[in-house]
């Protein structure tokens, strides 16, 4: 090992042979352990926190949104990271993990809006508004849907990768946009209130629920990323073998 | 019970919220786990039919080269 250079090391990792090994053994574990956090959550979430003084029961559905905008956000700066990785340098899974982040971040960015909305609707008395926050996060969901609808155009992988990984990295502007938009804007979205300078704002009553469903949501993200991996390293190996086969 | 269930009157916000994102979490995992187990018995099916065409007991390369995944091989 101690002969090889860090690029060989690197790729050592990359090998989708490797992975395959790998993952095979991770897949169960992690599971597992997002179906507990995500248990313990929910009963927090629905049965053992407090309600909100202003906001009533309504503070439950923030155990579901919240995570699923972080989620949203992650999963946009997943593929972005991969995509970077992939082009400078041409890892081999790197523009797999990118393919396959894609529609997990864009179904949480969706659950983002929809649950924001469910939300909105009676404590602000409206489904929706322009405000920065939303129209930022409903441009992400926008760019996820253009970044899979690239790769479902062009058929040649190698080419799809490389003109999928552009899109992503040209729109991961969007995502401190999105971040920052309740700072920059005046918004009738609130501000940050764990993430923030200072300490999180919220009741510890409140944090536990939150943190164990965002902490759930993130092993589910994670846990199905190498799922979809492993089918896409799959999908691409029948792919070669068609061509090998359609050559001999 | 019944009381639990209203949610304070915003039953008809909380409740589908939560179930919008059970059934996308759980969509999520059921499309993904059926994507898998096919290009699994797509691949089985070509490495058989590969095999038997080389009419030999050989299995088929299960990374052939000219793969766009292997560009690491070379250096090794």
């Amino acid at each position: 090992m101690s002969d090889l250079t860090l690029t060989q090391r690197f790729h050592a990792f990359a090998n989708p042979a490797r992975f395959m090994a790998l993952s095979h053994r991770l897949v169960w574990p992690l599971g597992l352990i997002t179906a507990a956090l995500i248990g313990s959550g929910l009963y927090f979430a629905l049965l053992d926190s407090p309600v909100d003084y202003q906001q009533g029961e309504t503070v439950r559905i923030m155990y579901v949104h919240v995570p699923s905008a972080w989620l949203g956000l992650m999963g946009y700066m997943v593929m972005a990271g991969a995509s970077l990785v992939a082009l400078v340098f041409r890892h081999p899974l790197a523009d797999v993990c990118a393919k396959s982040a894609a529609p997990i971040g864009a179904a949480f960015c969706f659950l983002a809006l929809v649950t924001g909305s469910l939300w909105g609707r009676p404590m602000w008395g409206t489904w929706w508004v322009w405000d920065a926050r939303l129209t930022s996060m409903l441009i992400l969901l926008f760019l996820y849907l253009g970044y899979i609808a690239l790769w479902a155009t062009i058929e040649e992988p190698v080419r799809a990768a490389r003109a999928a990984a552009v899109l992503a990295l040209v729109g991961s502007i969007n995502v401190p946009i999105v971040h920052y938009s309740v700072v920059w804007w005046n918004t009738l979205h609130q501000p940050a209130s764990v993430f923030r300078v200072g300490g999180p704002e919220v009741a510890g009553s409140m944090l536990l629920p939150l943190a164990l469903m965002a902490l759930g949501f993130t092993f589910f993200f994670a846990t199905l990323l190498i799922v979809r991996m492993r089918a896409e390293v799959l999908r691409r190996r029948v792919r070669a073998l068609r061509l090998a086969g359609m050559e001999a | 019970m019944e009381h639990y269930f209203a949610m304070g009157g915003y039953a008809d916000f909380i409740w589908p919220a939560y179930a919008i994102v059970a059934i996308v979490m759980i969509g999520l995992v059921v499309f993904t786990r059926i994507d898998l187990v096919r290009q699994r018995a797509l691949l089985d099916a070509l490495e058989g039919s590969l095999a038997n065409k080389d009419g030999s007991r050989k299995r088929a390369p299960a990374r052939p080269s000219g793969s766009e995944l292997q560009p690491s091989e070379r250096e090794q």
